[in-house]
């Protein structure tokens, strides 16, 4: 098993200390694991500080900052959620909770062709750290879940070493609806799936359906 | 540990935490510990020979019963305002279980935001401030809190399934805060008693427990008719603390042995939509063994024998309508359990059921009946 362990990765990153959690980014995690009472079920699936890419429904403004709060510490510290820079860039308030978070802020009106944002995530995240995408690529307004963007696709296919795990974020759109800014404190649950990959070959459009119906196959688990 | 030894007779004397009651706390821990032992050497049996799935849930329900001793024994420590405190926190985490479990629109999220900051916290506030405010908080939530939340959910502008959803919050702040608030509320009541006062000096009398160093003074009760004979009550110096336990005690009791009797002799299922372990065998056999036990707890309370034997026949039919209502909740949701969403925590809920239904009843009586009011 160990063997395995140090082939796989490199010993600095199994080792490595939590490190980058700043005081902020400590409080804000107790905060939202107590105001969304997030419970958070592994299913298939152990926590890891490979690398991956963590893809979930959409449904409020806290689901980055929930799903990041209830990894555990060390895998928290390796894991970049990924979020929109027109949002994110507002206010100081604003930076500097996605700096504390070590958020990866993506354009989402400049997209230039040498500055794609799998680009730029592939180069974030170089060989340490994991990331948090929201396919659908904003909230969705209904209940139902949207269809997924086609960047999952691309980071699948340039990075076939990462693994793509599905997590379906159960009751935080009644914690912090749309256009509302004062939280109420429901419970609500995380569930994190078995990885999927790309397989070779495989359609564009038959995956991103793939991915879409493995998060949603966790709502009912 | 001789800090310790000053400490405790500290708390006697205060007659906060007396004699009664530490020997009535004494035997609940001991029975507890009792419990999980044997549950440890049930799980060292090899499989096949027992209910697993029973010694799981029996498991769980112990666990409840440390968390609720360890709650009530650092509210006692902590005084008055500090089982408030932690009544506020247990009302707060039941009530978003509920809140949870019931399905709301996003039309109802404004109102949810009072119920859970506003109203919550003021009906604790208020409870904390002592039975001078009993006239308000006796009604700020059934009263006013029950004309806000609809009109509240009316100005969100979304009128589908209103008067349901309405009903849905209103009931969830009754039950889980309003009625649950009434626990700690009887640690202010200045209680009577009909008991005869005890005989100076012996300490064969039950009364003799309570220390003689340390009477409760209330004005205008002591001097009058007390002193004219056993016909009028007169103050009770034991300790509203060990009245909480007992009503705590006896809730708990009820539905282990609502439990017990029902899985022993249990055919009758009162209704089976709701709810199908509960039969007529479980409730009569339940409700008449709680009563009894009850009735033989009386010396920890200011209750005479028979009305110790009331007072526990009312707290055990209360708790068994709460655990009804409850499986009713549960059920107009779909789940026979408070389902995934809940399941991850403590499910509070399922475990403060029946006290919320017998804390207010429990409470008026013993206001009417016995405390200065």
């Amino acid at each position: 098993m160990h063997k395995f362990l140090d082939t796989e990765r490199p010993e600095s990153v199994v080792t490595q200390k939590p490190a980058g959690l700043t005081l902020t980014a400590t409080l804000l995690s107790f905060v939202a694991k107590f105001m969304a009472g997030a419970s958070i079920r592994w299913l298939d699936c152990q926590p890891d500080t490979c690398q991956r890419v963590y893809f979930a429904n959409h449904t409020s403004h806290l689901d980055a900052l929930v799903l990041w709060s209830s990894l555990p510490r060390n895998i928290r510290a390796l894991t970049r959620p990924v979020a929109a820079r027109d949002y994110w860039d507002k206010s100081v308030f604003r930076r500097h909770i996605a700096a504390s978070l070590n958020a990866l802020l993506i354009d989402r009106q400049k997209i230039k062709v040498h500055r794609s944002p799998v680009e730029m995530m592939i180069r974030a995240i170089g060989d340490t750290h994991s990331l948090i995408v929201f396919p659908e690529g904003g909230r969705n307004v209904d209940d139902e879940m949207g269809e997924f963007k086609s960047g999952l696709y691309y980071l699948g296919k340039k990075r076939p070493d990462l693994e793509l795990v599905p997590v379906y974020v159960d009751n935080l759109n009644r914690v912090l609806p749309r256009g509302e800014f004062l939280p109420v404190p429901l419970l609500s649950c995380i569930t994190i799936g078995p990885p999927i990959w790309l397989e070779s070959g495989e359609k564009k459009n038959d995956f991103l359906v793939r991915a879409r119906d493995a998060v949603l196959r966790l709502k009912d688990v | 540990m001789f800090a310790l030894e000053t400490f405790i007779s500290l708390e006697l004397q205060r007659a906060w935490l007396n004699r009664p009651t530490c020997i009535l706390l004494g035997v609940v821990l001991g029975l507890l510990m009792i419990a999980n032992l044997a549950v440890l050497i049930l799980k060292r049996q090899p499989e096949g020979n027992i209910n697993a799935a029973m010694l799981r849930r029996f498991d769980l329900r112990l666990r409840a019963w440390w968390m609720m001793c360890v709650i009530l024994i650092a509210g006692f420590l902590l005084r008055y305002v500090g089982t408030v405190v932690l009544f506020w926190a247990v009302s707060f985490w039941a009530l978003r279980e509920f809140v949870t479990m019931t399905p709301t629109r996003r039309g109802d999220h404004r109102a949810l935001f009072w119920v859970f900051f506003v109203f919550t916290p003021l009906q604790y506030v208020l409870v904390g401030l002592g039975h001078e405010l009993y006239g308000l908080y006796s009604i700020v939530i059934p009263v006013y809190g029950s004309l806000f939340i609809p009109a509240r959910i009316a100005m969100s502008g979304d009128h589908k399934r209103f008067l349901e959803r309405s009903a849905k919050i209103s009931v969830g702040l009754l039950i889980c805060v309003y009625a649950l608030s009434y626990a700690p509320a009887l640690l202010d009541l200045e209680l009577l008693t009909w008991k005869p006062a005890p005989a100076t000096g012996s300490l064969s009398t039950e009364e003799g427990m309570d220390l003689p160093a340390a009477p409760i003074e209330v004005d205008g009760i002591q001097d009058g008719p007390t002193r004219n004979g056993d016909q009028k009550q007169r103050p009770w110096n034991g300790s509203n603390a060990g009245l909480l336990f007992f009503l705590v005690l006896i809730v708990q009791l009820s539905d282990v042995f609502q439990y017990i009797w029902g899985r022993l002799l249990g055919h009758r299922v009162i209704a089976p939509e709701i709810n199908a372990s509960r039969t007529w065998e479980g409730f009569i056999g339940g409700v008449a063994t709680t009563t009894i036990v009850g009735t033989l707890l009386w010396w920890a309370t200011p209750f005479r024998l028979w009305e110790a034997a009331c007072m526990s026949l009312i707290i055990a039919i209360m708790a068994f309508a709460g655990g009804m209502t409850l499986s009713a909740v549960k059920r107009d949701r779909g789940v026979a359990d408070t389902g995934t969403l809940v399941q991850g925590h403590a499910g509070v809920l399922d475990r403060i059921d029946s006290i919320c239904f017998a804390a207010p009843v429990f409470f008026h009586l013993t206001r009417y009946f016995f405390s200065a009011i």
